[in-house]
């Protein structure tokens, strides 16, 4: 049997090391002996697949679910899932989750002096159409401070979690809002040392898809890994 | 063409709003073929504490040694084999999952790799998933994987799982983020 294509290695820079000591909680959790380095199989090249029995139909909308509306600025979030290559990610899963509009999760843990909202959850999952295409509904989340630093504040982020066609494609990351003056002082957004990387990162005010009366928009386009070149080509050297 | 691909971001601490809904801690439905087992560790940081916030996402092949493919017609149907799990750590950063043993999956050049799991560990202080194996005790196939060959000798075997004293149809596996006897973990 003929050895399976690889996905491509990350290019310099653009992404974060697992040690980062501007975020505190990278220091007893990153690894500290050297990495081994894997070659692609079909362990790495296949992964999990997600279908129309993983999502129910309002799942995207963040909104609802609850006996009233929750508070804040509603907002609708869509772009494309796309590899390298430029090739649209169809129906992959992707999760989101997220603070409420005054920058408290509703979670046991967190204990910042914000209200919680009765009618906000935050999370939500949806699936890729043929092109690569998602979308959500929900509100625009709150900054909120983390105890990292002195005076810390997180700027407001969605959370999205990626899974493509390869288990090497799987991508946990953080959605950011233009123009926010918090970002140059966040050690997550600034762990991304390639300036060009790290925009990626920054969703675009999205005019055509804001809903009049109802919501403003923003697009996020997400690229994950791609394949290598075919064996063929390399076969050149 | 090539786009910048989107960099890799932290779950953070409050992942559970977000992972809940899809964790899966019985991988295999109860008539799936294979040796049904339990599997269960604990996960520790630099400071031997324990992870309570973690996510372990489990991926393998059925007892045959194939993986459920994207253009599989037995695709994500409920009670079939997926050979996917998500399983939370718990406060005591412990965490048990039932699966099969999976069978020897195609390597590179030809090479059989022994049966194993791949798990992707997420958690706040990463920035970037961990990628690691776990691999079964005695399997005859661990001698001559060719991934484990590639791992240094002296840190293998935190790559393979002990059976448990008590029961044998549990197994063992730690992950250990830092120090002494650190989980080998992938460039991948």
């Amino acid at each position: 049997m003929s050895d399976v294509v690889g996905y491509r290695r990350p290019y310099f820079n653009t992404q974060p090391p697992y040690l980062y000591p501007g975020y505190r909680s990278t220091i007893k959790r990153a690894p500290t002996r050297p990495l081994v380095l894997l070659p692609h199989t079909l362990s790495e090249t296949t992964g999990p697949v997600f279908g129309a029995d993983d999502v129910a139909p309002g799942d995207h909308d963040l909104t609802a679910g609850h006996p009233g509306q929750p508070l804040g600025e509603r907002i609708v979030v869509s772009g494309r899932l796309l590899d390298e290559n430029a090739r649209p990610v169809s129906h992959a899963l992707i999760e989101m989750w997220q603070a409420n509009a005054a920058g408290r999760y509703a979670h046991a843990i967190d204990d910042h002096d914000a209200p919680l909202d009765p009618n906000f959850t935050g999370g939500g999952r949806t699936l890729t159409d043929a092109e690569g295409n998602y979308r959500f509904l929900t509100i625009k989340p709150g900054a909120y401070p983390w105890r990292n630093h002195y005076n810390a504040w997180r700027p407001a982020h969605l959370h999205f979690s990626l899974f493509g066609l390869g288990l090497v494609q799987r991508l946990v990351t953080q959605m950011y809002f233009p123009g926010d003056p918090l970002l140059p002082y966040d050690p997550m957004y600034n762990s991304v040392p390639d300036e060009l990387a790290r925009r990626r990162l920054i969703a675009d005010f999205d005019w055509e898809r804001t809903i009049p009366d109802i919501a403003l928009a923003y697009r996020f386009d997400i690229v994950l890994r791609g394949r290598d070149e075919t064996p063929m080509a390399t076969n050149r050297t | 063409m090539s786009l910048l691909t989107t960099p890799s971001q932290t779950v953070g601490p409050y992942l559970r709003i977000g992972f809940t809904a899809l964790a899966v801690d019985a991988l295999a439905p109860s008539g799936a073929a294979g040796e049904h087992l339990t599997i269960e560790g604990r996960l520790t940081d630099g400071d031997g504490n324990p992870v309570s916030d973690a996510v372990l996402e489990i991926w393998q092949a059925d007892a045959s040694g194939k993986y459920v493919r994207a253009d599989d017609a037995s695709r994500a149907t409920a009670g079939k084999f997926r050979g996917f799990g998500r399983i939370l750590s718990d406060a005591q950063g412990a965490f048990r999952f039932t699966t099969i043993k999976p069978g020897p999956v195609p390597g590179p050049r030809g090479a059989m790799q022994a049966p194993h799991l791949v798990v992707t560990v997420f958690m706040r202080g990463l920035l970037k998933q961990l990628l690691t194996r776990i691999y079964f005790p005695d399997d005859p196939g661990n001698a001559g994987d060719p991934i484990l060959l590639l791992v240094p000798t002296d840190r293998r075997a935190t790559l393979v799982a002990k059976r448990s004293p008590q029961a044998k149809a549990t197994l063992q596996w730690n992950l250990v983020l830092q120090g002494e006897n650190e989980t080998v973990f992938f460039d991948f």
